[in-house]
């Protein structure tokens, strides 16, 4: 099936088997290896891509799902050597450690800061509930998070 | 390469459907897609995630309509779903995490039919009929019936799961919701409950009492809801509903949980649903 969808901003087009997971055409047919792969049944929230500015585990959708779909990944989120809020706070407030959901992480955060103010520590961590973190113990991860979220103008401190 | 259909109306995925019976129906995949990597490929898919006719929420004076490819993000974000169907927006917010809640739909879960789909004892205890519909015909069916087994249904190869039918509540209706899990997000339940009590003058005039994780099909507990019904509250119709509740329920072990521990936490859920209402 012919896939055509926008990433990071860019029009790619590809041939491939339709029920593939995203998660694979991402880093195999489009070498972004960012995006992780931790569980592969939609638990860690490694894999999480924004589908239209959603975020989702790549890891459950088909490539033929995204036909025509817009997607953000990890290496779409700074400008070059320019971090985001949320990226420049992960890394200030020590919220990544073996960083192999980081990335996941990163997308997710970004996502939610978008599209929710007065984000408290209680809500992102719901918010954030399906990113699984094995070394941080996400507290560092939450006032990154909260930073971040109260510099896009949402209150973020408790 | 498998065939991957993406119909962009109703109208075109039920002619689909009704050509290709062998095709494996795709909403958002949460389900279909967990370890895809270690199954062949379907021979072919019809995608329904993305069809308009089959998403959104529809409120009339009877009843709440939802179109079976309607994300639980939208679910969530719906004010009309939070308040009349309270257990329902609790049961939805506690499935996954925000990544499942945007592709995850209640279509998929009526069509999973999986004995732990978080929607599923709500919508037992909600009365709610599931349309069904093929090229030539629309049918409903109470989801009691449509669920005849471990992840079977009666959906005929020729039908879509279009929509679910949720009958307005009565007024004086208290409605109720339990997950016990390992944690609230991203687990799968060990337990569910959820339940439904008209109360008119004191009494307890209309009762579902469903379980889920408990058996190889969400059920309903009937003997419990028959004590109940006619019934004023009271602490010792919540202990006699709970001893109903211990010897029809009979859970099994696996992997996430033990029957004792299931059929322990399901006696409990119910009588504290019991005693709320005291």
């Amino acid at each position: 099936m012919k896939i055509r969808m926008q990433v990071n901003g860019a029009a790619r087009e590809l041939e491939t088997e339709p029920m593939r997971r995203l998660l694979d055409v991402l880093r195999e047919d489009c070498g972004l290896t960012g995006t992780k792969e931790g569980c592969g049944e939609g638990e860690c929230g490694a894999c999480t891509v924004l589908i239209d500015g959603k975020p989702v585990n790549s890891c459950l959708v088909p490539v033929g799902q995204v036909h025509e779909a817009e997607l953000l990944t990890v290496e779409g989120l700074s400008d070059g050597e320019l971090l985001t809020d949320v990226q420049r706070a992960l890394v200030e407030h020590g919220g990544a450690q073996c960083g192999i959901c980081t990335p996941g992480i990163a997308v997710t955060a970004e996502s939610l800061i978008r599209r929710e103010k007065n984000l408290d520590h209680a809500r992102i961590r719901e918010l954030l509930a399906g990113n699984l973190c094995r070394c941080t113990g996400y507290q560092r991860v939450v006032e990154a998070v909260a930073e971040a979220a109260a510099k896009r103008g949402g209150a973020g401190d408790e | 390469m498998s065939e991957f259909l993406s119909p962009r109306t109703l109208a075109e995925a039920l002619k689909l459907r009704s050509a290709h019976p062998d095709f494996t129906v795709l909403s958002g995949g949460t389900d279909l897609m967990v370890r895809a990597t270690e199954r062949d490929y379907p021979v072919g898919t019809i995608d329904v995630f993305s069809l308009k006719e089959m998403r959104g929420v529809c409120e009339s004076d009877a009843a709440l309509s939802i179109g079976a490819s309607t994300p639980y993000a939208d679910l969530l974000r719906s004010d009309v779903v939070l308040t009349m169907l309270p257990n329902l927006h609790a049961a939805i917010r506690e499935i996954g995490a925000v990544q499942i809640q945007e592709r995850g739909t209640i279509g998929g879960n009526i069509g999973t039919s999986s004995p732990v789909g978080d929607t599923l004892p709500c919508l037992l205890a909600l009365d709610a009929e599931v349309e069904l519909r093929s090229q030539n015909n629309t049918r409903r069916v109470a989801y009691s019936d449509f669920c005849t087994g471990y992840r079977k249904t009666q959906l005929g190869a020729d039908e879509l799961i279009t929509a679910i039918h949720i009958p307005r509540p009565a007024k004086g209706t208290r409605l109720f919701w339990r997950k016990i899990g390992t944690r609230r997000a991203q687990a799968i339940s060990k337990v569910m409950g959820a339940a439904s009590f008209r109360i008119e003058e004191g009494v307890v005039s209309h009762a579902r009492i469903a379980l889920g994780a408990v058996a190889d099909r969400p059920r309903r507990v009937e003997a419990a809801e028959q004590r109940i019904q006619g019934e004023k509250p009271s602490e010792r119709l919540a202990t006699e509903v709970a001893a109903i509740v211990r010897s029809d329920v009979k859970p099994i072990d696996d992997v996430r949980s033990t029957a004792s521990y299931r059929l322990d936490v399901a006696v409990n859920i119910v009588r504290r649903f019991v005693l709320e209402l005291v």
